[in-house]
């Protein structure tokens, strides 16, 4: 790179430089390097389409919608699970995305940098909180929030709507929505707040410039601007939820079955990994495990190619670092 | 006519006005939803724990289930072990990755490679635990810790490739050509100029990755397996605070519950104290994230 840039005298050297063995060897070592990465992602797939392969076989296509999750007859569907994986990460991208982006909004556009800075850091304290802390404080403390405040307040104001009724159980699909919205909530809050720090300042003068207050500057330049990028924030907290496996498997209730109501006990994908895979019934049963996993791996790869290309649209050009 | 014109002007100001002061209202309330679930969760952290954290919660082994008393630590340790030797296998491969990309990866290569690394980022870690149980624990026929670092490891390199290749990139281009001028191959630059000027930064990647891969239970369930008893070996099967944490928290005693809340709150407390050092040391850049 800087080579290039001296012009001839770089040439000479860069060829120079290529009959050293040294900077050959160095080359070799950063680039295996590199490719351990592209092994690990291809190793990761080739394992788990191996160990699921008896699965695969089995039950085709249709292990995808399947409810049949039976381990002392053999059959195996993933139905019920992906169905508890989208109603927890769904519900958790819709509310973590609403407050996430007026979070943003208020560091960005409205907060003076002495308060944005700590309540930015305050926000991002939630993402070093490890997933098992975030399941025991489920457990303990959301769960009786839940079976006694939320959820009779909940079936009394909506319980003639129909996936709103109901016994409050202290471990449900409520709960498990909750705590993944807060867990997800400072990944979509600090690249949504990067990407709308990202849009350029000309855009906001121009509106300020007509007149408007801030809010229409905000509703009329600063977010048509950064919608692709928000949109893939939203998408990154959605892979996570997706994927979170420990806080979920400790307040979900892990029972297989579509459920009937929010507070009902379900499964997610990660959650019947993390409970059933130490102790599996059969060599089938191991495999539809696997089987899952590799769904949701699929899944979860989908979701990030797609969320880094909206935010790589928005945000090109700026090189932040965002650690997952 | 002029009047009622002003009139509705004045009102559309007043509505327009109003609106303007309801959406700020809106977004300072997200803020104060966003930040009540942090503070119930350091509450009952504190509260919780505080009572469960003594010194044989640090020195003794967990006692038979259903004895009170005894501690984690096994745990400890283990989450040590693991942690290290996680970084051990992992900062090679993730600084020389990072190097690459920032050195070589200005091409389609490159792009490539990066954006693999943002994909791997993203892998749920539970399947990384059952990629690593069909590598290694199959073929060896055994829970191993080693197989829990080796977990831990791949969760940590995208994390810690990707801040090199930043801090590699903000050395300064005058730094390089000084070396060059002197007549210094690539590699001796990189690694004599270039990499000890990014060092700082490099390793604030290292700790925050340590404190990412320090919470994850995830990739041990089906690696390292958790162990009841205080084990040092690294091919025998070795226990972990957040895998502890999970058992605790899903048994049947009062006592297990109480010494899983004192662990978290080790836990988290020991990843917040690094986090604020970081922060202090190195500015806003960085954050830490599980």
């Amino acid at each position: 790179m800087a080579v290039t840039t001296l012009g001839r005298s770089g040439h000479r050297l860069r060829l120079m430089n290529r009959l050293k063995p040294g900077d050959w060897l160095f080359t070799a070592l950063v680039s295996a390097a590199a490719m351990v990465v592209l092994v690990v992602i291809g190793g990761l797939f080739y394992e788990l389409t191996s160990g699921a392969w008896p699965s695969i076989r089995e039950f085709g296509p249709s292990f995808a919608w399947d409810t049949t999750w039976s381990p002392s007859q053999g059959v195996f569907g993933a139905g019920s699970f992906i169905v508890g994986t989208a109603i927890t990460s769904v519900f958790a991208l819709v509310f973590a995305t609403a407050i996430a982006v007026f979070v943003a909004l208020f560091l960005v556009e409205i907060a003076p940098r002495a308060v944005a800075r700590p309540v930015s850091y305050l926000v991002e304290l939630l993402a070093a909180i490890p997933s098992v802390v975030y399941g025991l404080w489920g457990v303990f403390v959301l769960g009786a929030f839940i079976r006694d405040q939320l959820g009779p307040a909940i079936t009394r104001a909506f319980g003639w709507a129909p996936f709103l009724d109901g016994t409050p159980l202290p471990t449900g699909l409520l709960n498990a929505c909750l705590i993944l919205t807060v867990m997800i909530l400072p990944t979509v809050m600090a690249v949504s707040r990067d990407v709308i720090a990202a849009v350029p300042r000309s855009q906001r003068e121009g509106v300020l410039a007509l007149g408007a207050t801030r809010w229409e500057m905000i509703r009329l330049a600063v977010l048509p601007y950064a919608r692709s990028g928000i949109m893939g924030a939203a998408i990154l907290g959605l892979a996570r939820a997706v994927g979170e496996t420990l806080a979920v498997t400790l307040v979900i209730g892990n029972r297989v079955g579509i459920p009937d109501s929010i507070f009902d006990p379900a499964y997610t994908m990660a959650s019947v990994i993390a409970n059933q895979f130490t102790e599996v019934e059969s060599d089938l049963h191991r495999a539809a495990l696997i089987e899952v996993a590799l769904v949701l791996l699929v899944m979860t790869v989908l979701i990030n190619v797609v969320a880094r290309l909206l935010v790589w649209r928005v945000t090109k050009g700026q090189r932040a670092v965002v650690l997952e | 006519m002029t009047g009622s014109l002003f009139e509705r002007s004045e009102t559309l100001y007043r509505r327009r006005r109003a609106a303007n002061r309801l959406m700020t209202g809106v977004m300072v309330l997200a803020v104060v939803v966003a930040l009540v679930p942090l503070f119930f969760i350091l509450f009952y952290l504190v509260t919780k724990g505080i009572g469960g954290l003594t010194l044989d919660l640090l020195t003794q082994d967990p006692n038979r289930p259903g004895r009170p008393g005894g501690g984690v630590r096994n745990a400890i340790a283990g989450s040590a072990i693991m942690v290290g030797l996680a970084t051990a296998i992992g900062t090679p491969i993730a600084i020389g990755c990072g190097v690459f990309l920032a050195e070589y990866g200005q091409n389609r290569l490159g792009t490539v490679i990066r954006f693999l690394v943002d994909v791997m980022a993203g892998i749920p870690s539970i399947t990384v635990g059952l990629f690593v149980y069909g590598l290694v624990v199959l073929p060896q026929k055994g829970f191993t810790a080693f197989a829990g670092a080796l977990a831990l490891a791949i969760i940590l390199i995208p994390i810690v490739a990707r801040i090199t290749e930043e801090m590699v990139l903000l050395v300064p281009r005058s730094l390089r050509e000084a070396a060059y001028a002197l007549g210094a191959p690539r590699w001796r630059t990189v690694l004599r100029v270039v990499l000890p000027t990014a060092t700082p930064g490099i390793v604030t990647g290292v700790i925050l990755a340590l404190s990412r891969i320090a919470g994850e239970a995830a990739p041990l369930l089906f690696t390292s397996l958790g162990n009841q008893f205080f084990s040092t070996d690294v091919f025998q099967a070795m226990d972990a605070l957040p895998l502890r944490i999970f058992v605790y928290a899903v048994g049947p005693y009062d006592y297990w519950h109480e010494q899983a809340w004192a662990m978290s709150l080790l836990l988290v407390g020991a990843i917040l104290v690094v986090s604020l050092i970081v922060r202090a040391l190195f500015g806003t850049r960085v954050t830490v994230r599980q």
